[in-house]
């Protein structure tokens, strides 16, 4: 049983079960379908079947004339925007090519799904029925889909910029050249990351409803703030008068870190009907326009010293990123090249990008961001140069970890590393899996015919999105500040309206948010209600991706919760004529240290404050603002180790055994990131061996639903093992760093070198993922993985 | 994701379903369980002007034995076949259809009227040399499993046809296997391969093997079977005769299996499901 | 439009009825007619089970159910096997043992979860990863999901073997 049900005071570190729960098992969860609006109007698009073409004629006549449409609009029509749909990356010294990106295709559609025209209706029904009325016609050009073709030269996505380079990109420490002269060993791979869906169960949607010159839109995002910034700043309307709220959002996974034109033209549409606009995205389209993530092919190169000490890593990374940039598109593969060193003490590291466009949907962050593809080219090629070297794989990374004794350690990329142990997760997951009784079991098996391997990856990462003076313009190039904000009210009565500036969606933090500010005002958490998601309640937030929301958003809730303590002290000090200084908080009261009998109550703190009869000079009410900007990034770290069965035969992969050892600092509530881990393993298990965007020749979208875009099933699976080890971050005052993009950060590489290391007796030694069993199949019998090519794409 | 319009009836009896198909003519559809028509629908794929659905028609369920067969209404859904075990191959094909819920819903006449190659049960009546009825205007027919199957998503089964009951020969003492090879266990078989088996000591009687998915209708591997029949069903005599099951299929390439793999495919899923045939004829 | 049908049918023991559309989808009527949202649409394929609800005390996808369909029959959904002063033990389970994140596939998975410990009560763990082949969840990674319907089994009475 995980209920757990701590002392006042000593919540954080339990494994509460969530407040967020009663309603979602209830059925009286509240996402954007579930409301509806009085008026409301409904909106369906049409989209492009075509992956590039210029539009020679649109009739709306027919679509207009049917019972129940109201209207009917193309991008002719949306010439009022104050801009086109944003992309939010300008990082110094660097050209990067932007087309216009509209909510309408103006004139040329580039990938399919594009939308063309939307249609506006009185139910969800008719307006579907008219989109089929609308009729577009289409001058078809040759479809851009191989980012190598693409890069060498013409055709071009957009024939106006005479290329289709997105951008160059290039983050170099020491001198990689240098480091290949010292190795005795180098190995050098193509490693092919490709395109994956963020997949979140429920699928985007807005409501838009523009009165009396205010805009409020409820929509599916994890941006909340974001989104009411540019609505506000592309519909020419004051901040003040733009309300965004997500309600309960059905998952993220990156895919909700985006202002969609969707949701651009639901207001726009709201404000010239005069009448809210409803719009709820169909699987269909959510596969194939809704951001997609990865798609990176890399040319990767590692050297060693024969004592297995690793000299230089140069990556070169061409990334697909579909026909437009979205709001941090080039952005994402950098995030991985701060971590291109891995956990390891590498002084010669270099990441060298080029984006490139195609006619596909975009690419933009899911779940790790640039990060699983560095673990990935890390971890696997630490793995080969290991076996080249006749090392044993975990020798080999303990060879090379950064000493436990050199943090905080600023390694060749340029960032500071806060904290680590890499050693300690090893040495934990090694309590969990008995590697010299697995290799028994693994020879005894080989010899009757079954094939199983172990595969490991020690990881670390770069999160908690923050700081700004490093991520920001003149920094990195995000063209925001990432700080994090909290307001923490007392009413009345003693209860607790903690504001987040973050914007779960999924992740459990008005739970853990509670049981942070609850132990510091000596209250149960149950009486701390946390609201987030709501652009009119509470400050300006930064809201929820890159792992960031305990680690920035959780820190503020504790400054801005010791605000109000510092105040409710005083208070109490005034009413028992005692110094402030002496005021303690235990069992629930506030008392002089060593009077705990003569405490009071929050609740009757707040009651002072609220009457007013504070200390002269003091303001009444108890409610404190902070705005947090951390001094780094966090760097989260774990070992984690597979354990599969391939069949020779079909090559099915079969995963068996799962072992995560994960160090996210000290924990707020265990039962939350355990849940964390496991979606994020599944999400990289996921990508190494089921789920796959593929486009055809012509650019057409062959895995356009849940049929043939295969997220793995509770039967395909095995439970996990999960433990952890915690090592503070020094960085904020709980020591915690991020959680959520851990799992899916491992599990790819993880599962790779599982069956690498099941399938080495047949000759096989790299396999680009997705591991389909006909890949697999195929690397078996025809040798694959001895070239540098590292296999086929197809 | 909703279907386009169309007109609804729900006849109280067999003839009137059938007035209905003749005077609504080839843009009416039957509806049973929907859970292969629905989907269609919904994706605007088919688009009927009327849906003709048979749900109180008196008559369309249930399972029975009946002279050394088994009669199954064409409205029984796939979970009742799943957990009547004495139907053999039939029931081990049915409980790997999709999933629980689709298995409620979706029936054995609906699947079998529907002809997707790709489908679990078609293989099943192949082997088991099952029959099906089918009332028209004109009366009734019968049709055996071997020519309902006339191309992808073709039947024999007439526009103006009800296809109303199955009947599935016992088979009693024969072993049977079925191995479904596909990513996740709710897809549909990238291959698919059911076995019967009648062994006679050593030595084996009589072998039927189906294919799912293997070309643009069900079909058996013949030369498989002919290969076994009479031998001794020693491993190498049934891995001798696995290597043929793939012998004239034309399977259709897909995103995850070429058509060479999936004929490899057949060949080692024949080979395993023959020796699990084997071993269920204890 | 095409000329609406008489439904009438029993939601959560009460009786309903309504004059619909055809080729209205059993989860519209529900989330649209009766206001009942807590039925969820996750896809347009029959894949995901986030629709999952109970027909004559089966479970099925209602996306791929039409309205008229149900005429006469029994529907349950989320909303009437418990409610947050008095849950159904599976909804307590899920509760207790973080079986979901961010709720959306939730509904649909209880429903499917309760269906099958109806037919199995005392299932092992590979059963009821194959009794929930038809629920997608992004979220947990199934692996609190699964803990949640064997917490369910075992409260029930029965010992898992």
């Amino acid at each position: 049983m995980s209920v757990t049900e701590a002392p006042l005071g000593a919540n954080v570190g339990s494994a509460l079960r969530r407040k967020e729960d009663p309603p979602l098992i209830t059925g009286h969860g509240r996402y954007v379908d579930d409301i509806t609006l009085p008026g409301q109007l409904w909106a369906s698009f049409v989209r492009s079947p075509e992956a590039n073409a210029t539009i020679t004629s649109i009739d709306t006549s027919a679509a207009i004339a049917r019972d129940g449409i109201t209207a009917v609009f193309t991008g002719e029509d949306m010439s009022d925007l104050g801009g086109p749909l944003p992309m939010a990356w300008a990082p110094p010294g660097v050209e990067v090519n932007n087309p216009e990106h509209w909510p309408l295709a103006k004139g040329a559609v580039k990938h399919v799904g594009d939308p063309v025209a939307v249609v506006i209706g009185k139910d969800r029904y008719a307006v579907q029925d008219a989109t089929e009325d609308v009729f577009v016609e289409y001058e078809t050009l040759p479809a851009i889909v191989d980012p190598e073709a693409a890069i060498a030269g013409a055709p071009f996505v957009h024939e106006s910029l005479g290329t289709n380079k997105v951008h160059e990109w290039t983050l170099a420490g020491g001198d990689v050249e240098a480091g290949f002269a010292q190795a005795d060993v180098i190995v050098e791979r193509r490693v092919v990351n490709h395109r994956i869906a963020g997949a979140p169960i429920e699928c985007r949607g807005v409501i838009a409803d523009y009165r009396a010159g205010s805009l409020t839109l409820y929509t599916a995002t994890q941006v909340p703030h974001f989104v009411r910034l540019f609505m506000a700043l592309l519909l020419g309307l004051g901040e003040d008068h733009v309300r965004v709220i997500a309600p309960d959002v059905g998952g993220g996974f990156g895919q909700k870190l985006q202002v969609y034109g969707e949701e651009l033209l639901a207001c726009w549409a709201s404000r010239k009907l005069g009448l809210p606009v409803k719009w709820t995205e169909t699987r269909s389209e959510n596969m194939s326009v809704a951001h997609q993530g990865r798609d990176q092919i890399s040319h990767v190169k590692m050297g060693a010293k024969r004592d297995g000490t690793i000299t230089a890593f140069h990556v070169k990374i061409l990334a697909d990123f579909g026909a437009y940039n979205m709001i941090l598109t080039p952005l994402i593969p950098s995030l991985g090249a701060f971590v291109m060193g891995g956990c390891y003490k590498i002084p010669n590291v270099q990441t060298d990008i080029t984006g490139v466009f195609t006619n596909k949907c975009p690419t933009d962050a899911i779940r790790g961001a640039g990060r699983p593809e560095a673990t990935h080219m890390i971890e696997v090629t630490v793995d080969q140069l290991a076996h080249e070297l006749g090392m044993d794989p975990l020798e080999m990374r303990r060879k090379n970890f950064i000493p436990k004794e050199d943090f905080p350690a600023a390694v060749a990329t340029g960032v500071v590393y806060d904290s680590g142990d890499y050693h300690g997760t090893l040495d934990k997951l090694m309590e969990h899996v008995d590697v010299p009784a697995f290799r028994a079991e693994q020879e005894q098996l080989r010899s009757e015919g079954i094939y199983r391997g172990i595969g490991f990856c020690t990881w670390t990462e770069i999160c908690g999105l923050a700081p700004s003076r490093v991520t920001g313009p003149a920094g990195v190039g995000v063209q925001a500040g990432l700080w994090e904000s909290a307001m923490v009210r007392v009413h009345n009565t003693g209860a607790v309206t903690v504001y987040t500036g973050t914007s779960p969606h999924g992740q459990g933090l008005d739970t853990a948010m509670a049981q942070i500010a609850a132990d510091r005002l000596g209250v149960d958490p149950a009486v701390v209600e946390v609201i987030h998601g709501d652009t009119s309640m509470g400050p300006e937030g930064r809201n929820t991706y890159g792992s960031r929301s305990l680690a920035t958003g959780g820190e503020a809730v504790v400054r801005a919760t010791d605000k109000v303590v510092a105040k409710a002290k005083a208070i109490v000090a005034a009413e028992l004529e005692a110094s402030a200084e002496d005021i303690e908080v235990t069992n629930g009261k506030f008392s002089v240290k060593g009077s705990p009998d003569q405490g009071m109550a929050l609740a009757d703190i707040a009651g002072i404050a609220y009457v007013g009869a504070v200390p002269e000079g003091m303001e009444p009410g108890l409610e404190e603002t902070t705005f947090y900007d951390p001094e780094n990034f966090v760097f989260p770290f774990g070992a984690h180790a597979c354990i599969v069965d391939v069949d020779p035969e079909t090559g099915k992969v079969k995963v068996l055994r799962y072992v995560a050892v994960d160090d996210c600092g000290p924990a707020i509530n265990p039962m939350l990131i355990d849940g964390q881990i496991h979606g994020g393993v599944v999400h990289g298990i996921g990508q190494a061996l089921y789920e796959r965007v593929h486009y055809d020749e012509q650019g057409q979208l062959v895995t356009g639903s849940f049929v043939n875009y295969a997220l793995a099933t509770a039967a395909e699976l095995p439970s996990f093992e999960t433990d952890r080890t915690e090592t503070p971050s020094p960085v904020n005052s709980l020591g915690v760093k991020g959680v959520g993009e851990a799992g899916t950060i491992a599990a790819s590489a993880v599962v790779t070198n599982a069956v690498i290391d099941a399938l080495r007796p047949l000759g096989v030694d790299y396999i680009n993922m997705p591991l389909s069993p006909m890949r697999v199949w195929d690397a078996i019998n025809h040798g694959q993985g001895a070239s540098p090519e590292g296999g086929s794409q197809s | 994701m909703i279907p386009a319009e169309f007109e609804y009836t729900a006849p109280e009896s067999l003839d009137d379903a059938i007035r209905a198909l003749v005077d609504a003519g080839e843009d009416a559809k039957l509806l049973a369980g929907g859970h292969s028509l629905i989907p269609l629908m919904k994706l605007r794929l088919a688009a009927p002007s009327l849906l003709v659905d048979l749900r109180k028609v008196p008559g369309l369920h249930g399972v029975e034995r009946q002279n050394g067969a088994w009669r199954i209404g064409a409205l029984t859904p796939h979970a009742v076949l799943e957990h009547s075990p004495d139907l053999g191959v039939t029931s081990m094909v049915a409980a790997t259809i999709a999933d629980p819920q689709v298995r409620h819903r979706g029936t054995i006449g609906g699947s079998l009227a529907h002809g997707d190659s790709a489908s679990d049960l078609p293989a099943a009546m192949l082997i088991t040399e099952a029959e099906v009825t089918l009332q028209g205007p004109n009366g009734q027919r019968s049709v055996a499993a071997a020519d309902l199957f006339k191309d992808y998503m073709t039947t024999a089964v007439g526009d103006d046809e009800v296809l109303t009951e199955v009947r599935v020969p016992a088979l009693d003492g024969w072993g049977c296997g079925h191995h479904k090879f596909n990513r996740r266990s709710e897809d549909w078989a990238m291959v698919g391969v059911c076995v019967v088996v009648k062994a006679s000591g050593p030595t084996c009687e009589d072998i039927r093997i189906g294919l799912t998915s293997m070309g643009s209708v069900p079909s058996r591997a013949t030369a498989a079977e002919a290969a076994l029949r009479g031998q001794e069903l020693s491993a190498e005599n049934i891995a001798a005769a696995a290597e043929l099951a793939a012998d004239g299929t034309n399977p259709p390439a897909d995103l995850n299996a070429t058509a060479d793999y999936k004929r490899h495919l057949a060949r080692v899923l024949t080979r395993r499901a023959i020796t699990d045939a084997l071993s269920s004829t204890g | 439009m095409s000329s609406t049908v008489n439904v009438r049918l029993t939601v959560n023991g009460v009786e309903r009825d309504l004059d619909v559309e055809p080729r209205l989808l059993l989860v519209h009527a529900l989330r649209d007619n009766l206001g009942l949202t807590g039925t969820h649409v996750g896809c347009d394929t029959s894949n995901c089970g986030a629709c999952t609800v109970h027909l004559d005390g089966r479970p099925v996808k209602s996306c791929t159910v039409l309205a008229v369909q149900a005429d006469g029959a029994e529907v349950t959904t989320i909303e009437g096997i418990g409610t947050e002063d008095n849950l159904h033990p599976m909804q307590e389970a899920f509760w207790n043992n973080h079986g979901l994140q961010c709720g959306y596939c939730t509904p649909g998975m209880i429903m499917a979860a309760t269906a099958l410990l109806a037919e199995n009560p005392n299932p092992t763990e590979a059963e009821v990863r194959h009794g929930l082949e038809g629920n997608l969840c992004r979220c947990t990674g199934y692996h609190n999901i699964v803990k949640s319907v064997l917490d369910a089994a075992s409260k029930s009475g029965q010992v898992t073997a």
